[in-house]
């Protein structure tokens, strides 16, 4: 990557992120965040707009998190943080709440990820084939089941190995399932032409963008 | 007059046998049947094959029988936990076998097992390593694999209220994989916080009905705590 063609641009943060995936949710949709950085997106919905939020582990309705002294230790979330019920919420059993994913019930599922490919692969569970104690949790069943996957990542790694390419050489949790892709530095499409870049961190240009993804970005037509 | 309601942990664990499959309730702490799984540390089966979402915590419970060299085979979708010590030593030193499951897959075998249906197809784990070597199909133009139900010798179940015919309720997220669990036991274990009187519990609030259920034990804890 050239640093030398960069002009000075500011990255938007986790937070912001989160935010402007939580713009584009509308309401009355049934949405199930992945452990993360997509559970921050919880935060960004105003209550007024009904959002209903899906946890795997039978949580229909998930509020947000309770203050210290209201604690309700039956009531967690899928990642195992303590959560509350909206009025209107409800529980079920694990095979139902996987029917309301395997069954196309919901919306939108969003999910953090390794690698996304330009055809909408996806690898999110395991860095190596021969990962020691691999754990895959809910997230082929999200992947393959949800109307909709979005992914919320980081545009590169830590190193600035780009996370956007044009074949994941993790292993995939689902193929060409992913939508949409909020990073720290754009919001892209996941169309039949490739990535589409919907919009940038402010003073990013469309070059230094190319320069960290490894796939062709496209502008929209 | 039918009583299911056992009042000794040793009544509750008697007759299971070295080599069963052991389908466990629970998700996190919340919802698991920890006082039966000390039961059966207690009782002393072994050769096991354990089916449940996570790997044990620490060294008590799943992952104290787990160190005691009792499970033979672990069947879960989410080894890790806060403190998966137990677990990880052991599949690291090749004494522990490891299928892992996607949730969804695994809550629908369990319940494919109690419905009576052998296998059923799935789109989770199309196109990844978890499809290598299942049976693919395609149907209306999507592909999916087989996945086989999965049948328990022994369910451990935590349930919130009981009575003596079995009928259960559970609590909040406490439900998750118990009432799949019981339908997918051929011996369905309850530990239930409270013992109801037949009839007490609303039959429209029941979520287990009683024929799901072989034996029910009193073991009121409280509120779990720990992952």
């Amino acid at each position: 990557m050239s640093e030398s063609a960069a002009t000075a641009f500011k990255p938007f943060s986790r937070q912001q992120m989160a935010q402007r995936a939580a713009a584009d949710i509308p309401e009355g949709w049934y949405v199930n965040l992945g452990i993360g950085i997509p559970t921050l997106i919880a935060d960004y919905v105003p209550m007024d707009r009904e959002v209903i939020f899906h946890s795997e582990n039978g949580v229909l309705g998930m509020g947000p998190a309770p203050e210290k002294d209201k604690i309700e230790p039956w009531l967690i979330n899928a990642g195992k943080q303590y959560v509350t019920l909206r009025a209107g919420g409800s529980f079920c059993h694990h095979a139902d709440s996987f029917a309301m994913i395997r069954g196309g019930h919901l919306d939108l599922c969003v999910l953090g990820a390794f690698q996304v490919a330009d055809n909408g692969d996806i690898a999110n569970w395991a860095t190596s084939e021969n990962d020691t104690a691999p754990a895959v949790g809910g997230a082929m069943d999200l992947a393959a089941g949800a109307k909709r996957l979005w992914v919320l990542m980081e545009h590169t790694t830590k190193d600035g190995t780009p996370k956007l390419v044009t074949r994941c050489t993790y292993p995939l949790t689902a193929p060409a399932a992913v939508k949409r892709v909020y990073t720290n530095l754009a919001t892209i499409d996941v169309t039949e032409r490739g990535f589409v870049v919907l919009g940038m961190a402010p003073g990013l240009s469309f070059e230094d963008l190319q320069a960290r993804t490894e796939a062709k970005l496209h502008l929209p037509a | 007059m039918i009583n299911k309601i056992v009042q000794t942990m040793a009544d509750a664990m008697a007759g299971i046998k070295d080599g069963s499959v052991v389908l466990l309730g629970g998700f996190g702490a919340v919802g698991q049947p920890n006082a039966l799984i000390d039961g059966l540390i207690e009782q002393g089966a072994k050769d096991l094959t354990v089916a449940c979402n996570n790997a044990g915590v620490g060294h008590v419970g799943l992952a104290r029988l787990m160190e005691l060299g009792r499970v033979r085979k672990i069947i879960c979708s989410f080894p890790r936990s806060s403190d998966p010590v137990v677990f990880e030593t052991l599949y690291r030193a090749g004494k522990i076998e490891l299928e892992i499951v996607p949730q969804g897959t695994l809550a629908e075998r369990m319940r494919a097992a109690g419905a009576g249906v052998p296998a059923f197809f799935t789109a989770t784990g199309v196109g990844t390593k978890m499809a290598v070597g299942k049976e693919h199909r395609e149907i209306d133009g999507r592909t999916y694999i087989l996945e086989p139900a999965l049948k328990g010798d022994v369910g451990l179940v935590e349930a919130w209220e009981a009575d003596r015919w079995g009928n259960l309720t559970y609590k909040q997220a406490g439900r998750n994989f118990n009432p799949i669990v019981a339908m997918a036991s051929a011996l369905t274990i309850v530990q239930s916080q409270h013992i109801r009187e037949l009839g007490e519990i609303n039959p429209d609030h029941v979520v287990t009905p009683g024929i799901f259920v072989d034996r029910v034990l009193h073991v009121p804890y409280g509120d779990p705590s720990g992952f």
